[in-house]
């Protein structure tokens, strides 16, 4: 009986991929855990290996095919003499999980300036490339970052550029080597510190928070830390409790710090090349299902952008969303929701979370007369909490409601699929939040 | 004896410090004592606060060392820091002046007796988190690596420290990428009250980066010159780019682990012992006077010293409290 072979998963947030090769042809025997193929994912070039024994008969996917969503037919594994001709034809190219673009313009649209898409993946990693080479203090070092091209691909092709010396590989020894790097900074260097994911940093947090925040302020001025400490921060997908945490309101309550978590591959672009430029810590907090999500990006050489300013994603006059990072997207798709309700939501992108640009929420507080802030986090002593406070603070008078949050639940994140989903705020909870406002 | 009496007539000591080197050992030696003892005076008078970890005892270690840097190399330590900054050409008074939280100290009186520092003099503190210097001083090592200067990078810890986690990554990453730093362990026999007998399953700390290759030698830390030139041969090895060597300075305080320790975990014998026999200072002495130096010569040199740590005590007591206007500078470098 024929087998089919289908595209498999190569990591947690793979929904398609790029069959590279294949390294059997029709008519090979294939025996259990031969390598049939290569595949180009998100993070890495695999290998497929076989799991079911025959003779190949048919190649449903030719090689070189991009976008070949996960669980697609790729191959049929027939017995000899078997007749496969019943087997289903080639796949169609997956149709894309996420827009691949923003679709609203508003959502780049910085100035007039020219602009190609990019994801946040390749903006992350070209603005590395120009700060190496912009300053030979700079120096990005962490686990897999060198040989490996990063575990997430963020630093794809800089060892080859930079050399080891530039692009250095540590051993999975997150306290040793972030008190080495803030070590060097204080000596000089301006260091750019991948973790693995900001879980991995919590063994790390007390060099982060009592070396790299204080030290400037313990001596009087004399010895400053100019590093960047950045990686994936939040949920990924289905990765469970110790690997899916939004540590946003732990950086971002020591002062001594800077925290910055981007949402487009502006964002991200921009904001990385000011964090290193910068002569203070900064803790710069990415999101791995960002990495592979296309915006359109500012093509100009000098491309950056100001740590401590927000940014109006999409005008409106009824509400206020207010969101970091990942969830930007979710209050976007929310503002779309809401729109064909007829209710009419600006979008505020925080950028910075420290410092944080109050001023644009709270102008844009006294537009609306509403907020409700939008974070992955847990709820208790949150940035939401942090800036419904600040907005009471600031304009208690311009609220026609109370300051309402949507957050992540108060739970450790399950792994069962149908349970995370339960756990992550979704756009229609922010639609749910604003109608109990209006 | 030949050798000996061709040393004396070199002016030369028998390991190694000449004359001039151990008049200079022990005046450095002295100035710590001298400041550590007023140091603790001021903090009976309420003058100082907070924790205050005294050095008296343990001088012998940072002279000793010191002598063996230049120009260029760095230093780091933990809270028992007071030592470490007279050592490196900190001013007293400066120092002083942190300790009572004045606007004329090291850190303009926001960091105190556990975190101060000197970019002039390369002391990078100063470091409360037992361990925590250890990965910062194999940084500072990382950036002579990285600019390929033969600089190096001498970072202190304590026998306590020396069963940090964080202390053990260090030895593997300075290891790993050869940089320049010699890690010294202030093997003081107490870590607060636990003796390192109780704390840790080494008998030989010295050998504690064995597992990844590094050197290391155990030191008389009570005598200035084995430190000296145990020293040379650290630093020598760390300028010619083999990596870290790792020293164990046997060494012991004669105080409290802070002011508020009652002291309940040794006898007042096993001090008075180390006091009457070991002591570095005292030690000094007779060799110098063995190389011909006069009572008039130590004489002045304890004046110089007595006139500069009263000095500095005035000085400390006199200058200013930071203006409320400190409170809000240098969190983050502007601009």
């Amino acid at each position: 009986m024929a087998t089919q072979i289908l595209m498999p998963a190569l990591s947690p947030t793979m929904t398609e991929g790029k069959l590279a090769r294949w390294l059997k042809k029709v008519g090979d025997d294939v025996r259990a855990g031969d390598v049939i193929a290569e595949i180009e994912t998100d993070k890495a070039t695999m290998e497929v290996e076989a799991v079911d024994e025959g003779k190949l008969a048919k190649i449903l996917v030719e090689e070189g095919a991009e976008g070949v969503a996960v669980n697609t037919p790729i191959a049929v594994l027939g017995v000899d003499g078997e007749d496969v001709s019943a087997a289903p034809a080639p796949a169609p190219k997956a149709a894309p999980a996420e827009p691949k673009v923003a679709e609203d313009a508003k959502a780049i649209a910085d100035a007039a300036a020219p602009r190609k898409p990019s994801t946040v993946r390749e903006a992350l990693r070209d603005a590395m490339a120009a700060e190496l080479k912009a300053d030979d203090r700079v120096f990005l070092m962490g686990e897999e970052v060198a040989q490996y091209q990063g575990a997430y691909k963020v630093s794809q092709g800089l060892l080859e550029e930079f050399g080891p010396k530039r692009v250095i590989d540590t051993p999975i020894t997150e306290h040793g080597f972030t008190g080495m790097a803030v070590g060097a900074a204080m000596n000089g260097l301006k260091p750019i510190v991948e973790f693995m994911t900001f879980n991995f940093a919590m063994q790390a947090i007390d060099q982060i928070i009592n070396s790299a925040a204080k030290t400037l302020y313990m001596s009087g001025g004399q010895m400053g830390c100019p590093i960047v400490f950045r990686g994936p921060n939040g949920a990924a997908s289905r990765v469970a409790a110790q690997h899916s945490q939004c540590y946003a309101s732990w950086y971002a309550h020591c002062p001594g710090l800077k925290v910055v978590a981007p949402w487009s591959a502006a964002d991200a672009k921009g904001l990385l090349r000011a964090a290193i430029r910068d002569p203070n810590p900064v803790i710069f907090l990415e999101n791995e299902i960002l990495y592979g999500q296309s915006f359109e990006l500012p093509t100009a050489e000098d491309f950056v952008l100001p740590i401590g300013k927000a940014k109006v994603e999409r005008e409106g006059t009824d509400v206020t969303l207010v969101a970091f990072s990942i969830m930007v997207g979710v209050a976007m798709k929310a503002a779309d929701a809401l729109a064909e309700q007829g209710i009419s939501a600006e979008v505020i992108n925080l950028r910075s979370l420290r410092p944080l640009d109050i001023d644009t929420v709270a102008a844009s507080v006294k537009k609306t007369n509403r907020i409700v802030t939008v974070e992955e986090g847990w709820p208790f002593a949150g940035i939401g909490a942090e800036v419904n406070m600040q907005i009471v603070e600031h304009c208690f008078d311009w609220l026609d409601a109370p300051p309402a949050r949507v957050h992540g639940l108060d739970v450790p994140l399950p792994y069962a699929a149908n349970l995370e989903k339960l756990a992550l705020p979704q756009p229609d909870w922010v639609v749910a939040a604003v109608k109990k406002l209006i | 004896m030949a050798q000996a009496a061709e040393a004396k007539k070199r002016g030369k000591a028998r390991t190694g410090l000449s004359k001039e080197e151990l008049l200079r050992g022990y005046r450095d030696m002295l100035l710590i004592r001298r400041f550590e003892e007023k140091a603790g005076q001021l903090y009976g008078m309420g003058l100082i606060g907070g924790f205050c970890h005294l050095y008296i005892g343990q001088e012998a270690v940072v002279v000793g060392l010191q002598m063996a840097l230049r120009g260029g190399d760095q230093v780091i330590t933990s809270y028992r820091d007071h030592g470490h900054m007279l050592a490196t050409g900190m001013e007293a008074r400066g120092v002083m002046a942190e300790l009572t939280g004045r606007a004329t100290g090291y850190s303009h009186g926001k960091g105190g007796s556990m975190h101060m520092f000197s970019k002039e003099k390369n002391f990078f503190g100063g470091h409360g988190i037992v361990g925590g210097q250890v990965s910062l001083g194999t940084g500072l090592g990382f950036a002579n690596w990285f600019r390929g200067n033969d600089n190096v990078c001498l970072t202190y810890f304590g026998e306590g420290a020396s069963n940090q986690g964080q202390v053990f990554e260090s030895f593997n990453l300075a290891a790993l990428m050869k940089l320049p730093v010699v890690y010294v362990i202030e093997n003081n026999k107490y870590g607060m009250g636990t003796s390192v007998e109780r704390a840790s399953a080494s008998r030989d700390l010295s050998k504690n980066g064995a597992a990844w290759g590094i050197p290391g030698m155990q030191v008389d830390g009570m005598d200035v010159e084995a430190v000296h030139e145990a020293g040379e041969a650290a630093v020598a090895h760390c300028r010619a780019g083999k990596g870290p060597y790792l020293l164990e300075m046997k060494t012991y305080r004669y105080r409290g682990h802070s002011m508020s320790d009652p002291g309940k975990y040794r006898t007042r014998e096993e001090i008075q012992k180390m006091r009457s026999e070991r002591d570095c200072i005292e030690q000094a002495r007779g060799k110098l006077g063995e190389l011909g130096v006069d009572e008039a010569e130590i004489k002045r040199i304890d004046d110089e010293v007595k006139r500069i740590v009263q000095e500095a005590a005035d000085f400390a007591q006199s200058s200013p409290e930071p203006d409320a206007s400190e409170l809000w500078t240098d969190i983050l470098v502007e601009g």
